[in-house]
């Protein structure tokens, strides 16, 4: 399965991963819109880190063995079978936060949904060849691939 | 072709029979449960009182799950016997099971101590969705509750009569609620959220006794100072003890919990136990301890059931960790609270609403608290999972934006380019895109 890997030594902390992954994840997938217009604003599932002159942009790994998964209370959040991707179910999710606790990786967020707060988090974006974080890196920092980048 | 037999219908039997079809896809496989309902969220019986939800939105699988993964479930029958050298199951109704394996998941039985009146209507616990329509059905609009135990099973079962519209009062025999979960200075605000919701909280005292209205209903309780309070219904949340009954008098090891190695083995071979009827490895215990909590059930189900199929996976350990999200309040926490003790050093970041902090020992988390401010608290419970040394990270922990960069470029290296080690699971490789098929590395 394709997942999103970074190389942080391209990483330059623009956010722009950040971005477009809110603008796709967005009701009109438009940038002012989302940002300005929707109610409530729709949430980045990409996390860009820094630490001095370091940083990276972090994505759900889409775990083998996901302690999301294995710990959710309801069983909102599960993997899909035939993309292997861990997706959530907002009409399930109650917002209990147990995925917050069990994610080691620290990226599912909390977001809303008909007006009670779930979790969302990276869905690899279904409706694109290439996700969009990935497909907007501007330093080719994020890939989209089978294996992870050697070297 | 065997026969596996999980009794137990909850977080780690599903856990297990998960597990068991990603390995086999012919062996019998049979759940039996005392509950009639298909796996629904058992802490999500507090949102089906609060009327927020019914069954069927607090179903933990999907309609089809026991016919997808060929299950034989047997629900609405309690297992009463087992006959551990005939290897058969005995249930209520007569029949009899056969098992090669055996999961015992049958959790955890509410402790109700000794009191006057603990037998009478109007008297609940609440652990089984049963309790939460019983206890629907007994409440007016405006009626008063009384609440004993001020724990995570009180502070739920309260939220959401509050939603009701009763009014609640919760009676904690500790000094400060939440204790076992929270420092005090996080009881204090749970205490503080909940008052402002409208309960009514007493600690450091507990009921005496319940008094009977004549008819053999509950009316009101009597505190251990005399007080006295009328009431239509009580809620006796003290606690949780593993359910052992099936296994009393059996050639099974039973600590406090049944007892398990790190296969989720019991002392008898082919017979496995998990979740909160189990006595399994505690990280930060560093012995086998009993870890009622539904992450570690389902957990422990899933190791036990690649065992029970054939495939060698190792438990990692757990240990205490909850989430709450009640009266408007976000607290996570996991381990140790109170560092009691030499050795200790505890590392805290925040105001007096909202804060973060880490207890570390000898370079390793050993208990972490998250009030106000959760997001990616999983981040540090990870590290304490793990028992990795931070030592060198000290000053970052507890900052709010601590995250893998912050990390050794080794162990960030491993988490973004390699797997999570969740499990060991060696020979076992499995293939995402084909959650119900493996392979031999």
């Amino acid at each position: 399965m394709k997942r999103i890997y970074v190389k942080e030594e391209y990483c330059i902390a623009c956010t722009l991963c950040e971005i477009h992954c809110l603008v796709q994840h967005s009701r009109s997938r438009d940038i002012i819109r989302a940002f300005k217009r929707e109610t409530p604003r729709p949430i980045p599932r990409a996390i860009v880190e820094r630490d001095g002159p370091n940083s990276l942009s972090l994505q759900c790994r889409h775990c083998a063995e996901p302690l999301c998964v294995y710990s959710c209370l309801t069983g909102a959040m599960h993997r899909d079978e035939q993309t292997g991707i861990i997706l959530v179910d907002p009409e399930r999710c109650i917002g209990c936060w147990t995925c917050i606790m069990a994610c080691p990786y620290g990226v599912i967020r909390r977001g809303m949904y008909k007006g009670h707060p779930v979790a969302v988090k990276c869905d690899l974006c279904p409706d694109r060849e290439i996700p969009a974080c990935v497909d907007n890196c501007p330093n080719g920092a994020l890939t989209f691939a089978e294996e992870a980048p050697h070297g | 072709m065997a026969d596996y037999v999980i009794i137990g219908n909850s977080a780690g039997g599903i856990g297990a029979a998960e597990a068991i079809r990603q390995v086999d896809r012919e062996g019998r496989l049979t759940i039996i449960s005392d509950e009639p309902y298909p796996a629904y969220s058992r802490p999500a019986i507090s949102e089906v009182l609060a009327r927020e939800r019914a069954l069927d939105r607090i179903l933990y699988r999907p309609k089809d799950f026991y016919q997808r993964l060929g299950i034989q479930a047997i629900l609405g029958t309690r297992a009463e016997r087992i006959d551990f050298s005939a290897r058969e199951v005995y249930l209520a109704d007569g029949r009899r099971v056969h098992w090669d394996r055996l999961l015992l998941a049958t959790g955890g039985t509410p402790f109700v101590p000794p009191m006057e009146g603990k037998d009478l209507l109007g008297v609940y616990t609440f652990t089984r969705l049963d309790d939460a329509l019983a206890l629907d059905q007994r409440l007016r609009p405006g009626s008063h509750v009384v609440v004993i135990g001020g724990g995570l099973i009180g502070m739920s079962v309260s939220d959401a009569l509050v939603k009701r519209g009763c009014r609640v009062t919760i009676v904690e025999l500790m000094d400060r609620i939440l204790g076992t979960m929270l420092d005090p200075e996080g009881s204090a605000l749970a205490e503080a959220a909940a008052r402002r919701a409208g309960v009514e909280v007493i600690t450091g005292h507990t009921v005496q006794r319940i008094h009977d209205d004549g008819n053999g209903n509950a009316c009101g309780v009597t505190l251990d100072d005399g007080r006295e309070f009328a009431c239509r219904a009580v809620v006796v949340a003290i606690g949780v003890r593993p359910r052992i009954d099936l296994v009393a008098d059996s050639p099974i090891n039973v600590g406090r919990g049944i007892l398990v190695n790190a296969r989720m083995e019991t002392n008898v071979p082919g017979v496995y136990a998990c979740g909160d009827v189990a006595e399994a490895y505690d990280i930060i215990a560093g012995t086998t301890r009993v870890v009622p909590i539904w992450p570690a059930a389902y957990l422990g189900g899933r190791v036990a059931g690649l065992n029970m199929a054939g495939w060698p996976a190792e438990y990692p350990g757990h240990f205490p960790m909850n989430s709450l999200k009640y009266f408007g309040l976000k607290i996570i926490s996991g381990g140790i609270q109170v560092a009691d003790g030499d050795g200790y050093e505890e590392l805290r970041h925040g105001d007096d609403q909202s804060y973060r902090k880490v207890i570390l020992k000898d370079g390793r988390i050993v208990g972490a608290t998250f009030v106000g401010n959760i997001d990616r608290a999983g981040i540090i419970l990870g590290l304490m999972r793990e028992q990795l040394d931070v030592s060198s990270l000290k000053e970052k922990l507890v900052r709010e934006d601590f995250g893998l960069i912050h990390m050794p470029a080794e162990w960030r290296r491993q988490r973004l380019y390699g797997e999570y080690p969740t499990l060991k699971t060696p020979g076992l490789v499995l293939d995402r895109q084909a959650a119900v098929r493996s392979e031999v590395a």
